[in-house]
């Protein structure tokens, strides 16, 4: 069997996870298994995972659940795999899903593969995977009794494959107090107003471009005219200290997946597009018609972006009356 | 208080990144080499903590002997030591498990005696080259400590640590006592840019050179690729802010607005 672990939010399975059953059904037909999933929590949506081609779907119950405590969750994956012995243990490319799987490979020295992008199944695997945030791709082998794999965020399409539920099993593991050593404490709201980078549906960035701290408030007033949008920069604009590192979108910052990104007076080095890559669309504003960004890009204004923001904000301003 | 900044010797890509003819590794002949991003701000906080806390701060690498170009950089960023697992040159590339089962051993080495000789040991959240996302959390199960990842504001309180990672709307707030490893992401502080006075001055500093055991491992590397650029070309909406008008009704078509 092939165990993929799911991680859902406020009732609602998270994109990313939706986006990595693709890779692990894809991982299951070849190897002739069926796929199951594991939750922590989630009793509520384990079900609708039968439409990404999941069986069963164990979901952990009890203190695990409860509270976010890394190695615990770590645990709890390692009894499943105890339990089920699948031939993979599959995740999405999530911060929480590097971190646990990371525990389960140490704790019982299993070979782990971050961003893998494609799979070929045999005695040992044959694997794909992302360096340098995706600019570069390693082609490696993988054995070992489990091989546990991650699939990058937003690379895959979401499949649904049809309208059956899975069976849901809940499970209570039994786990040592040393694994919650590390316990999430507490949350701390953010002071900053607005839509967060990685969920807003419009990005509005500026690069080297704009040069300087008070020209962002153009891009600012641009970003105001959408719903749903928020102010982005490049490395180098967050380097000159005209704009905080929580603005950042790049291979060390935030991966953007906007239905529209507007880039203003950003070259498009691979480190910032590995952020930016997963936007729908890609509008360009670069004095530069050679710039790697036009190549990169969907649609570009070819000028400086000080004549050129002012006047869209007058037309988007006219289209929305 | 003791700290550590565990780091890796990087290739400083720009635009594009080419492959050595074997396609083992990313041609850096005209490029040089950098420390990851995430680390820099390891060195950063490391120092940082001894500035506050008093102490010393250590800079541990493991490569070949070039690294030392490095482990120097980290030393004028105000590190007050230095130490190398040298590897030979010629070697494959180190894969996650075996990088931290050498850095686990070296640490120890380090140490002097049974227990941990280090408070707070920083890693980076993952390399920018590699990217395995293991070697911080994997080196914390070698030594038995807890580990907090992808830190991005970190606080001493006394014996107690208190780190914070970003989510959507706010960050999690983790406490752990010392000691423990800590891997950080770019974000947590701005790292200091050392004067040429300074670079001077680390170069005469003695580094630590141990010799690390290498283990086996499971995922190996058989070649790198660069993915084909999927890339055509944009567009041109037009020139200048003449070109606005155009815009605004691909926003129309792509129902943004």
């Amino acid at each position: 069997m092939v165990l993929a672990f799911v991680e859902h939010d406020d009732g609602e399975i998270e994109e990313t996870s939706l986006e990595m059953l693709t890779l692990a059904r894809d991982v299951a037909s070849q190897a002739g298994e069926d796929l199951h999933a594991a939750l922590v929590g989630g009793a509520d949506v384990a079900a609708e995972l039968g439409a990404y081609g999941v069986d069963t779907a164990y979901v952990a119950e009890g203190e695990v659940a409860e509270t976010y405590a890394p190695e615990a969750w770590a645990e709890c994956l390692g009894g499943l795999l105890d339990e089920l012995d699948p031939e993979a243990l599959i995740g999405p490319g999530s911060d929480v899903a590097h971190e646990i799987f990371a525990h389960v490979a140490a704790k019982r020295d299993l070979p782990m593969s971050a961003n893998t992008t494609a799979v070929t199944v045999g005695e040992e695997y044959e694997i794909e995977r992302q360096r340098w945030g995706g600019s570069l791709v390693e082609h490696a082998t993988m054995a070992g009794e489990t091989k546990l794999l991650t699939a990058p965020e937003h690379e895959v399409p979401i499949e649904a494959v049809g309208d059956g539920e899975a069976a849901v099993e809940t499970v209570t593991p039994e786990i040592g107090e040393d694994a919650f050593r590390v316990t999430l404490d507490r949350i701390e709201e953010s002071d900053i107003e607005g839509v967060p980078l990685s969920e807003a549906r419009i990005v509005v960035a500026g690069g080297r471009g704009v040069g300087g701290p008070e020209d962002f408030e153009q891009l600012e007033e641009l970003a105001d005219l959408f719903e749903n949008a928020t102010v982005g920069a490049s490395r180098v604009a967050v380097d000159e200290g005209w704009r905080p590192h929580d603005d950042q979108i790049g291979q060390t910052g935030a991966k953007i997946s906007p239905d529209l990104y507007i880039a203003a007076g950003i070259s498009g080095a691979i480190q910032h597009w590995v952020g930016a890559k997963g936007a729908e669309n890609t509008l360009a504003i670069n004095t530069d018609p050679e710039a790697a960004i036009m190549y990169k890009g969907d649609y570009a204004i070819v000028g400086d972006l000080h004549d050129v923001v002012p006047q869209l904000i007058e037309q988007v301003k006219a289209a929305k009356d | 208080m003791e700290t550590l900044a565990c780091i890796k010797r990087v290739p400083d890509t720009g635009a594009e990144i080419i492959l050595t003819d074997d396609k083992q590794d990313v041609d850096a002949s005209t490029l040089g080499y950098t420390i990851s991003p995430h680390e820099e701000c390891a060195i950063e906080e490391a120092v940082q903590v001894v500035e506050d806390e008093g102490g010393t701060s250590t800079v541990l690498s493991l490569g070949p002997d070039d690294s030392t170009e490095q482990i120097y950089e980290g030393i004028a960023r105000g590190a007050d030591e230095g130490a190398l697992l040298e590897t030979d040159p010629d070697d494959e590339e180190w894969g996650p498990k075996a990088t931290a089962k050498a850095l686990a051993e070296g640490i120890e080495a380090l140490s002097d005696g049974a227990a941990i000789g280090f408070d707070v040991l920083f890693f980076g959240n993952e390399s920018a080259d590699n990217a395995n996302y293991q070697v911080g959390i994997t080196v914390a199960h070698h030594l038995d400590l807890p580990v907090v990842t992808g830190v991005k504001d970190f606080e001493v309180d006394g014996e107690t640590l208190v780190a914070k990672r970003d989510v959507p709307g706010g960050s999690e707030v983790f406490e752990v006592d010392t000691p423990a490893v800590i891997t950080v992401k770019e974000g947590l502080n701005t790292p200091r840019y050392p004067s040429m006075r300074s670079r001077m001055q680390a170069k005469k500093q003695e580094i630590d050179r141990l010799e690390p055991t290498r283990i086996e491992e499971g995922l190996q590397k058989v070649e790198l690729q660069v993915p084909e650029k999927e890339e055509g070309e944009a567009e041109v909406l037009g020139e200048g802010p003449e070109a606005a008008d155009r815009a605004v009704e691909v926003m129309e078509e792509l129902e943004v607005l």
